[in-house]
């Protein structure tokens, strides 16, 4: 064949290759098929890494209990078991190693979110021993009356 | 247009030659090659959610953008809990304001004080990244930058990731989102970085009610497994086909 038919062809070759040269150097290492197939599973495998590096801050009760034993124990057997320490002392990160204290929420409105009164019935919310916001103790934080760690006590 | 005998015969083989060519390209795997390249892992997680025991408190919110570095005051978040309210003449009442972050605290709905004597139902359904089998998310990325781990975990690659959106588009769940700060695709990663090391994802270990749970469902004798597969559960948004591998407990027909 003539070479101008066959022009557009190499040049479209050319191209190609020069995509597929350049895919080379700027593709990162670890692409490819590492999931179930190419639709779902084409990834650079070192991201999952990057992900498992990333930091944990919430540490768990388990963790608060090596050292602060007492309040963890009175705490577990309160109504208030099933309630993370740092749901309301905030991510222990890495406390006590850098973080010497943990900000402690005291607030009302941090209470509130469990035992604000609402009038749900068939919820689990309007199962929660609760209050109306607008009449009990007007803006007081609940903590001066009731102990977090034990609410059935009343705190001194 | 005539053919001799010796230029059929020469045609004939040159073009079996150039079709078997690409051929040699297959490669034929072995058993165990096999059940690699299709991803056969023993751990498969989904979540569990139980909407009945849901009471709203918002805590999985704050645990969630306080343990993944979402930026906290933005209206962006990895995971929301929606209130309805159905009151007595009928009408739907549904909000989420900042996702849930601060909880629901009152009867507020867009400005508009609903009287519980007036409420026939109301209950909280939280939301967030069904973690697909089929994600749609996954399919439309046009440079690989997002990915199903062999888990089931539908992850982002941060580095890899130019922000052009498409998958924010393609969740049919709206659950993920622009991150504000790396100016990328942001979504729940099921706290990749904490079920890897054996602890439980930040928003499940923040729940005081056992609302939220997560099941390896590969493990007959996981307990939340076990909950999935013999009792009666429903996914968000059946019909689009993606598969969603967030598992709800007492799911109600007005929820979407």
């Amino acid at each position: 064949m003539k070479w101008h038919v066959l022009h557009p062809l190499w040049v479209g070759l050319g191209v190609v290759g020069l995509i597929i040269v350049a895919g080379r150097f700027l593709v990162p290492d670890g692409f490819g098929v590492h999931g179930r197939n190419f639709t779902y599973g084409y990834y650079r495998l070192g991201s999952l890494q990057d992900w498992k590096d990333f930091p944990v801050k919430y540490q768990g009760r388990d963790s608060c209990a090596e050292c602060h034993e007492e309040n963890v124990r009175l705490n577990s057997a309160s109504v208030h078991a099933p309630v993370q320490c740092e749901n309301c002392h905030g991510p222990a990160v890495d406390h006590p190693d850098s973080a010497q204290t943990l900000h402690v929420d005291s607030s009302r409105e941090l209470c509130l979110r469990c035992h604000a009164q609402l009038g749900y019935p068939n919820s689990n919310r309007g199962a929660m021993p609760s209050i109306d916001d607008r009449r009990h103790k007007r803006g007081r934080e609940c903590r001066k009356c009731h102990d977090p760690h034990n609410p059935r006590e009343k705190s001194e | 247009m005539t053919c001799s005998r010796r230029d059929f015969l020469k045609e004939a083989v040159s073009t079996t030659a150039a079709a078997v060519l690409p051929l040699s390209a297959f490669v034929f795997l072995s058993t165990e090659e096999a059940k690699a390249a299709v991803a056969n892992s023993t751990v498969r997680y989904a979540f569990l959610i139980d909407t009945n025991k849901c009471v709203g408190c918002g805590m999985c919110i704050k645990a969630c953008k306080t343990e993944n570095e979402v930026p906290y005051d933005a209206p962006v978040t990895r995971m929301w809990v929606e209130r309805y309210i159905i009151t007595k003449d009928g009408e739907v009442h549904i909000d989420s304001p900042m996702g849930g972050r601060d909880g629901f605290t009152d009867n507020t709905v867009y400005g508009e004080e609903i009287d519980p004597k007036n409420i026939a139902k109301a209950f909280f359904v939280p939301k967030g990244c069904n973690h697909c089998d089929n994600p749609p998310c996954v399919q439309v990325c046009p440079v690989g930058a997002t990915y199903q781990t062999n888990e089931g975990v539908v992850l982002v690659d941060r580095d890899w990731c130019m922000g052009c959106a498409y998958c924010i588009m393609a969740c049919p769940f709206g659950a993920r989102f622009f991150h504000p700060v790396h100016k990328i695709a942001d979504k729940c990663t099921f706290c990749y970085h904490r079920i890897t090391k054996g602890l439980q994802p930040a928003c499940v270990q923040a729940c005081s009610f056992g609302a939220r749970r997560f099941a390896n469902l590969k493990d007959p004798d996981d307990p939340v497994t076990k909950i999935i597969t013999t009792e009666r559960v429903a996914v968000l948004k059946d019909l689009y086909g993606t598969k969603p591998h967030a598992f709800y407990l007492g799911l109600d027909h007005d929820v979407r």
